[in-house]
């Protein structure tokens, strides 16, 4: 018999509303370094999620998400400018670039593997340089989101911390819900075999499209959050390739295609940044060699392993079989 | 004229470009592998010729007989440690496995270098600086001609080779259908090996050229491998004299743009790139729906 729920995951599903309730009150309790490490904890989720829905569910590996990253912080500062509010302002950003993604989506689409893989690098550069000429921004050099100003500290790291906590919360739901419903099926066929999807009525392109405005969505609140936090924006540090790089360790390592694992690899990432990040170029080549081991020697990744072995899946977004031999009483 | 200028220097740009996009464009060819670490080792190879100029005084000439064979066993190293092991994990594991090298690459050559920026040109003399006045407006530049004609002769001996020796046939076999050529006693492993061998050596002259006619630093990867990638796709992926093409046109965008504003250089190439996509996605389209009348 087939059965989406057992007793593990609600229990799991249980402790996770607890620690979410938990991490609500955060700003309350932690002392402020604990909460603006948090903030970029909950971002380095959202990035691992993001790239994991596109890559793992979708099969579509892109080393140009910091197009999406850079391009949320600076619409949130074009927002603000002009007179949106901060924070919705954040929200606000994301939604106009998962639009964009729309259209560009319908080019990038049709291009298969490293075509797609590099032509998303290429518009991460395009924007890159667009962004430069933006005068507001002033090439380099960059600008802050000034706005921010008229918030005192606290206040502004409790609202970050919260935003970045409800944008982690929405997106990890609305990934759940998308993989639980037909949408979840369609993508992880294509992921499989695109054209045997294609051969039992997938739709192919729609569902790809469905993946890829999510992750650009995504990546947008990330990069515009990343910017609550630090508030200055300099182009070059925003769109750099580094983010894509982190995002493909923390996927890769927490294991690609499985609901938990890139916000176990996250979490991961984030303990590797705190105890080796002032190690500076060694740091990441230790990243680039754990995502090269990992994907040609784990390319399941931690929690992708841990699941095969034991059955494990702590999130009901797929299904277990259970012999009718061991079936248990009120079972299913 | 200062335009046609501008076209001609394109053209050569284009020449360096599709030095730099065909051993990119051989080794998608062969294995269908995009190898996202192509950019890290050309610059891989200009350090290792910049090395060998300042270190041991060799020129720069006498460096590349030197560093073409050492590049090779890099590249018959890739295909056995990351790429061979890759291919057989699925459409995806390449791309990750060369993206994590391209990251380790870059940051060791950081590690050991730093952050300057280097070039060769002070090791070839004239030729760095040479050129050829054609009229009053045009000049055309000593390195920049030979690039041209080693571009056309790495090129062309690329494409004899594989057309008309037995080796480079049997490359082709493998890459039409690897187990098949099993069956007749063609080992697929050890013609990829050496595909990556002869790639890494082609790489190693376009490295040759990129530190000669500029400056270059450990991150420069990643634009070598964005240049190299527009150039295939804009010449057709698996099309030798095609990725002359894609290159020369893609110069040329470059210069145009650069000519209206220093800061459109590399905005106009990125924006032909996506124009090219754009249209080949119109045009399939069309194809699609002619095929459609015809089948109704």
């Amino acid at each position: 018999m087939v059965l989406r729920w057992t007793g593990r995951s609600a229990a799991f599903a249980t402790a996770i509303a607890a620690a979410l309730v938990v991490l609500a009150v955060g700003p309350f309790v932690f002392a402020p370094g604990v909460t603006d490490r948090l903030t970029a904890l909950f971002v380095y989720v959202i990035l691992g999620a993001m790239w994991n829905a596109l890559a793992g569910y979708g099969g579509l590996v892109s080393v140009g998400q910091q197009a999406f990253f850079g391009l949320g912080a600076f619409a949130a500062i074009r927002l603000s400018h002009a007179g949106v509010p901060v924070y919705p302002s954040l929200a606000v950003a994301a939604l106009l670039v998962g639009l964009l993604a729309l259209p560009l989506g319908e080019v990038m689409l049709r291009l298969r593997g490293g075509e797609f893989a590099i032509g998303m690098w290429v518009v991460a550069e395009l924007a890159h340089l667009l962004v430069n000429l933006d005068p507001l921004i002033n090439g380099e050099t960059g600008t802050s989101l000034i706005a921010l100003n008229a918030v005192t500290a606290p206040a502004r790291r409790a609202d970050t911390y919260w935003s970045a906590l409800g944008g982690m919360v929405v997106l990890l739901g609305a990934m759940f819900l998308m993989l639980r419903g037909r949408v979840g099926a369609s993508v992880q066929a294509i992921r499989d075999d695109e054209q045997a999807a294609a051969s039992v009525g997938v739709r192919v392109l729609a569902t790809k499209r469905v993946v890829f405005v999510l992750a650009a969505l995504g990546c947008a609140l990330a990069g515009a959050l990343w910017l609550a936090s630090a508030i200055t924006f300099q182009p070059r540090a925003y769109f750099s390739v580094q983010w894509t790089a982190y995002m493909i360790f923390m996927t890769l390592v927490g294991g690609l295609g499985t609901f938990e694992g890139p916000v176990l690899g996250a979490v991961l990432f984030f303990v590797v940044e705190t105890v080796f990040g002032a190690y500076g170029v060694w740091y990441l080549v230790g990243l680039g060699a754990a995502a090269l081991l990992f994907a040609l020697f784990v390319p399941a990744g931690l929690w992708g392993n841990a699941e095969r072995r034991y059955a494990l899946r702590m999130l009901p977004v797929g299904y277990h079989v259970a012999l009718p031999a061991s079936r248990q009483p009120g079972g299913g | 004229m200062i335009f046609l200028n501008q076209l001609v220097q394109g053209v050569f740009l284009g020449a360096y470009y599709a030095l730099v996009a065909c051993s990119l464009s051989f080794l998608f060819g062969v294995m269908r592998i995009v190898n996202l670490a192509h950019g890290s080792l050309v610059v891989l190879a200009a350090f290792v010729l910049f090395e060998l100029a300042d270190r041991a005084g060799l020129s720069p000439w006498l460096s590349l007989i030197v560093a073409i064979p050492a590049m090779a066993v890099v590249g018959w190293l890739l295909q056995r440690l990351v790429l061979d092991r890759s291919l057989r994990g699925g459409m995806l594991v390449p791309l990750l496995s060369t993206f994590g090298l391209a990251i380790v690459l870059d940051n060791l050559l950081f590690q050991r270098f730093g952050a300057d920026t280097r070039s060769l040109a002070p090791y070839i003399g004239d030729l760095s600086f040479d050129s050829w006045s054609l009229t009053d407006d045009i000049t055309v530049g000593r390195l920049d001609v030979l690039i041209l004609a080693v571009a056309i002769v790495v090129l062309g001996g690329l494409q004899t080779f594989l057309s008309r020796t037995r080796l480079g046939r049997t490359i082709r076999a493998t890459a039409e259908d690897p187990s098949v050529v099993g069956l007749i006693g063609i080992d697929a492993r050890a013609v990829y090996a050496l595909a990556t061998a002869i790639a890494m050596a082609m790489a190693t002259v376009a490295g040759a050229f990129l530190a000669m006619r500029t400056t270059f630093d450990p991150y420069s990867g990643g634009a070598q491998l964005i240049f190299a990638f527009e150039t295939v796709v804009i010449g057709g992926f698996g099309s030798l004299w095609g990725t002359l093409a894609g290159g020369i046109v893609l110069g040329i965008a470059q210069n145009i743009g650069a000519f209206i504003s220093p800061r459109f250089f590399l905005i106009a190439g990125h924006l032909v790139f996506l124009g090219v996509l754009v249209a080949r996605v119109w045009l399939s389209g069309l194809n699609l729906r002619r095929l459609r009348v015809r089948a109704a």
